[in-house]
């Protein structure tokens, strides 16, 4: 049985290439959310740019999310994880290069070459533009999407091997020993067990995702190399839901690194906590063909599967980690500042976001809801108000003048804005669904525009507030590189 | 649907809410042994368990009863009519646009060029059935209209530039 003392740990400051990463994920966000403001107020009818730029700019923030939130998540693990395990600094920041080399690539295809075929690419579409743009814009499009690609598997590649030779094999950076034999209290930590999860799904997701890009290259040039469309979408969805998820699974390091040393309990990576990740590693790789409800010509087990494992996956989210969370914030004395308020929101934006999602997942429910504005709804919930608040969380942590520092009425109001900003734009969202709206139209029939106008007025005030955490984080940049004592002793401990 | 689905969510997402508030609002004064509050903590989240598994199992089995793949068994009568569906860059082609209420209809969806998404609206705007047009594929949707009107039709799936005109319809009545 293992006991539950805290052993506090000096806060370290963030390496300058961390920084870079982060700095880099404030600018990209802010500007992809903006483009995100941009389609809602064009579908509310308060500005018109007109399909086509509603089309790239949709492009845009697709792609653009899922790429940056990554970056930013990679942060986060690769922050704690070099903690216990050694890692290149020269990978990371390759990966960094190629990753704005992939973004300058893809800001080339949109912008100046006109493509709009949404960050899905889903084949033919990419090749089949009626005019509308290219082949060489296509191309450098999906070759942008191939570099962005190639840094992050150079990145887990080098954490794959930090991880094995200190601790001898990925099975035991999951805890493997100790969750099939007795546990002898000497797991890795909860960053080296999220990170090992995140490292296996993401190498074979990348891979799978790399072959269907480089086939569909191929096929740009060389048209009688034909693709079966069923077999495209099958290998995008697989790669796009395993990498956009192993981007929770990383940033929500931040939150097992962080929460205990505002409440000085520790987050034990104990039995029910390792077979949490080892099924999540499973779940994550088998859960995409809720994707593909809707293709019926793919064998009904297959699909039935996606289905099953939508409800199991919500298990290790509800009952392991957000359990978990609040278990060490429960009459733990804690103080409550922006970065502990915005980790503990973040567990329930992940929590209350898997609702919907889940339900979205049932066959019978995505028979009338696929694609309908219902599916933003709940990954916006997850990625905004969870991915991204841990994000914003760690931000704040690494700028955090000193443990007592107080936080300005202004950040307060910021948590606040952003907390009622994501809930009133999602759950509008999820009304437009509910009403069947659908998803990416440039233009809404007359009964969805209302709603639109209340999500655009509430993505305002989201954005409002995200702009106070970046310009906070920004002028702190000093304090960040710095090690000292940052998060505040809980009460009854500090006085 | 939809609105079951809506209720269902919101319940959970308050339930969920209410949980969190519960601790932020439990989280001010320490109690400084962890140990028998971990212990009291998961002996409730062994329950916590129970309860959901008990709730999610019948609730995951129940929605595979009745699958949209196959046609229903015995839920209406009379002879199955069928509209052949191909998607464009962006125009709907079907070989008949009116049916009868409250008999079987099959609508064999494929495309001729990249994927689109057939979605059917009912009078009231809602959406009440689709299938993914995908070329080289052909999905069935297996329906029975339960009243006269005019159906809408929707591209469910991004096309391009055009994707959210992609509409058109289907009358259901006596011709
Ligand atoms: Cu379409």
């Amino acid at each position: 049985m293992a006991t539950y003392t805290y052993t506090p740990v000096p806060d370290q400051g963030a390496k300058a290439g961390v920084l870079a990463y982060l700095v880099i994920s404030c600018v990209v966000l802010l500007l992809m959310m903006l483009f995100g403001l941009l389609m809602r107020m064009e579908q509310a009818q308060m500005i018109s740019i007109g399909a086509l730029w509603f089309y790239k700019i949709m492009t845009l923030h697709g792609a653009g999310m899922v790429g940056i939130v990554a970056l930013a998540g990679a942060a986060i693990m690769w922050h704690f994880l070099r903690q216990y395990v050694d890692l290149s600094t020269g990978i990371f920041m390759a990966n960094l290069i190629l990753f704005l080399t992939g973004v300058v690539m893809i800001l080339a295809s949109v912008l100046l070459g006109d493509f709009h075929a949404a960050w899905t690419f889903l084949f033919p579409l990419p090749t089949t533009s009626m005019g509308m743009w290219s082949p060489g814009a296509a191309a450098l499009f999906m070759g942008g999407l191939l570099v962005i690609g190639v840094g992050f598997v150079l990145l887990h590649l080098d954490i794959a091997r930090a991880i094995i030779s200190r601790y001898g094999g990925l099975g035991r950076g999951l805890g493997w020993p100790q969750l099939f034999g007795p546990d002898d209290g000497n797991a890795p930590p909860p960053a080296v067990v999220a990170s090992t999860m995140v490292t296996i799904v993401n190498l074979i997701g990348l891979v799978v995702g790399a072959s269907i890009l480089v086939m569909m290259l191929i096929n740009v040039y060389v048209p009688t190399f034909e693709i079966d469309p069923l077999l495209a979408k099958g290998m995008i969805y697989f790669f796009g839901h395993v990498f956009i998820n192993a981007v929770i699974y990383m940033a929500v390091i931040a939150v097992y690194e962080i929460l205990p040393r505002y409440t000085q309990r520790p987050w034990k990576a104990n039995k029910v906590f390792l077979a949490s990740w080892t099924a999540s590693t499973i779940m994550v790789m088998f859960i995409f063909p809720h994707h593909l409800l809707m293709d019926y010509a793919y064998p009904k087990w297959f699909l039935i599967m996606g289905h099953i494992i939508g409800y199991l996956n919500t298990f290790p989210i509800l009952i392991v980690t957000g359990y978990g969370a609040m278990m060490i914030v429960y009459r733990s004395g804690i103080r409550w500042d922006m970065c502990s308020r915005l980790l503990f929101v973040s567990l329930f934006g992940w929590a209350v976001g898997a609702m919907p999602a889940f339900i979205d997942g049932t066959i019978t429910v995505n028979y009338v809801m696929h694609n309908t504005l219902w599916v933003p709804g709940h990954f916006h919930t997850y990625l905004l108000l969870g991915m991204v608040a841990m994000v914003f969380g760690f931000m704040y942590y690494l700028g955090k003048p000193n443990e007592n520092a107080p936080d300005s009425a202004l950040d307060v109001a910021a948590f606040w804005g952003f907390v009622i900003g994501t809930m009133g734009f999602t759950m509008s969202f999820l009304y437009s669904g509910k009403i069947s709206a659908a998803r990416r139209y440039a233009e809404h029939l007359p009964e969805w525009v209302p709603y639109d106008k209340i999500a655009s007025y509430f993505a305002m005030l989201l954005i409002a507030s995200v702009l106070v955490f970046i310009f906070r984080f920004l002028t702190r940049l000093g304090l960040a590189s710095r090690d000292y004592q940052r998060a505040s002793l809980a009460r009854s401990m500090a006085t | 649907m939809q609105e079951t689905a809506w209720q269902v969510s919101l319940v959970l997402m308050l339930m969920i809410t209410f949980g969190v508030v519960f601790v932020a609002i439990n989280s001010g004064k320490r109690e400084e042994e962890y140990g028998p509050l971990v212990k009291r903590a998961y002996s409730f989240r062994t329950k916590l368990f129970w309860a959901v598994a008990f709730v999610f199992f019948p609730a995951m089995i129940y929605n595979l009863m009745s699958l949209p793949y196959s046609p229903k068994a015995a839920a209406s009568s009379g002879p199955t009519q069928v509209i052949n569906v191909t998607g464009h860059m962006w125009y709907w082609e079907m070989d008949r646009d009116q049916v009868e209420p409250n008999q079987p209809v099959d609508i064999r969806v494929t495309s001729a060029d990249v994927n689109h998404g057939f979605g059917i609206y009912d009078p009231d705007l809602r959406l009440i059935a689709q299938a993914q047009a995908m070329p080289g594929y052909t999905n069935v949707i297996h329906i029975t209209f339960p009243k006269e009107g005019t159906y809408r039709v929707l591209c469910m799936e991004y096309c391009g530039v055009a994707h959210h005109n992609m509409m058109t319809e289907i009358k259901v009545g006596k011709s």
